[in-house]
């Protein structure tokens, strides 16, 4: 079969089948893209997955355009991309166009005053997760603590401050104790 | 022009949403929120049903949101939005620059970056809680929303002790529905 064409289908079929996103995904890539296909090898799948928790985006995009790039160059990229994409745009415009329809029925408003509810928990079940994979040292503590109250206060405030302020602020002070710190550590080092 | 702000607001969404999916959600809502594309309300409703519907959570959003603002051309360029940055990103990375992330001062960054973006989520989830839990209508606290809060939150945490992993978030979700139509239509 067409390469091109393989790929398509193998990260359509990805993307129609996996729920919840993230982590449920790398799974089934892993399956996949390394057992079933042989297009990456295990190792290569482990870089990857370092390499999308340094960068921002979803992660099955990040595998999908790295599988398809390693196979077919911008093409092959391009390709699994869409591919990974196309079900869930599918199914997400059909529902975007009878979602007001359904929520005037009573029952199902009913319903999603429950579901508003649960989502939250999932919000906090998620951060609590990462919390609990976060190095327990001073110095992601105190960027965390420092994120969490701003970021509340900011809600209780409804202030206008974006969280990507929040974020690149982090990075910032974080580079500077880094630069700060680098020639302390050399002399230390000397002694 | 409204296909230029859904392009720009969901390409902002796609250069910081580290930590995937949940990482995206405080972004999308400052995005949705400050251009005021849906309210609080619907946003929530969308974040359930795009967990409950195949594929990655922030892309479910970015159509979503695209698609009730302007068709299908808006839910084109918000999908194209969201998922761009990280396209050019990983091609970047793989391709030329195979040592920018091991670079010391990159590394120094993300450090800053990641345990700032827990703290933001954890900072939503919280809130989020607080406001659909404790409701409060002609000075009297609404006692269904709390009640619903804490069953829900003692099925989720405490199916963990019985089950390994405990239920899943789809269950979750529909187990949530039925306890609100259950709660609200009696």
């Amino acid at each position: 079969m067409n390469l091109l064409l393989d790929l398509f289908l193998t990260f359509a079929k990805i993307g129609l089948f996996t729920f919840g996103g993230g982590y449920a995904m790398i799974a089934l890539i892993e399956n996949t893209c390394a057992e079933k296909k042989q297009w990456i090898t295990h190792d290569e799948m482990m870089n990857i997955t370092v390499v999308a928790e340094s960068t921002p985006g979803p992660i099955a995009i990040n595998c999908a355009t790295y599988v398809g790039y390693k196979q077919k160059g911008l093409a092959g990229a391009l390709i699994a991309t869409i591919g990974m994409i196309l079900p869930s745009f599918c199914i997400i415009f059909a529902i975007s166009k009878f979602l007001d329809h359904f929520l005037a029925i009573t029952w199902i408003a009913h319903a999603f005053r429950g579901i508003k509810i649960a989502v939250g928990i999932l919000i906090l079940d998620a951060a609590v997760k990462m919390l609990q994979k976060m190095q327990k040292k001073p110095m992601p503590m105190a960027f965390m603590l420092c994120a969490f109250a701003a970021m509340l206060l900011i809600n209780i405030f409804s202030v206008r401050i974006s969280s990507i302020i929040l974020m690149l602020t982090a990075g910032l002070i974080s580079l500077i104790i880094f630069l700060v710190n680098k020639p302390a550590a050399k002399e230390g080092a000397g002694k | 022009m409204i296909l230029l702000e859904l392009f720009i607001g969901f390409l902002k969404v796609g250069c910081f949403a580290f930590g995937g999916a949940y990482g995206a959600i405080p972004l999308i809502r400052d995005v949705v929120l400050s251009y005021g594309w849906l309210d609080d309300e619907m946003l929530t409703y969308m974040i359930a049903v795009s967990e409950s519907t195949p594929g990655p959570i922030m892309v479910n959003l970015a159509t979503y949101v695209g698609s009730s603002q302007a068709g299908i051309p808006g839910s084109l360029v918000a999908t194209l939005a969201v998922v761009l940055p990280s396209f050019i990103i990983i091609l970047l990375v793989t391709a030329l620059l195979k040592a920018v992330l091991k670079n010391p001062c990159v590394q120094a960054v993300l450090r800053g970056l990641k345990p700032c973006m827990i703290g933001i989520i954890l900072a939503t989830g919280v809130c989020m809680i607080i406001r659909n839990g404790i409701v409060i209508e002609n000075s009297a606290m609404m006692l269904r929303p709390l009640i619903l809060t804490l069953l829900l939150g003692a099925i989720y945490f405490g199916s963990r002790k019985i089950k390994k992993g405990g239920i899943s978030p789809i269950l979750l979700i529909c187990l949530s529905a039925a306890a609100g139509i259950v709660a609200y239509g009696i």
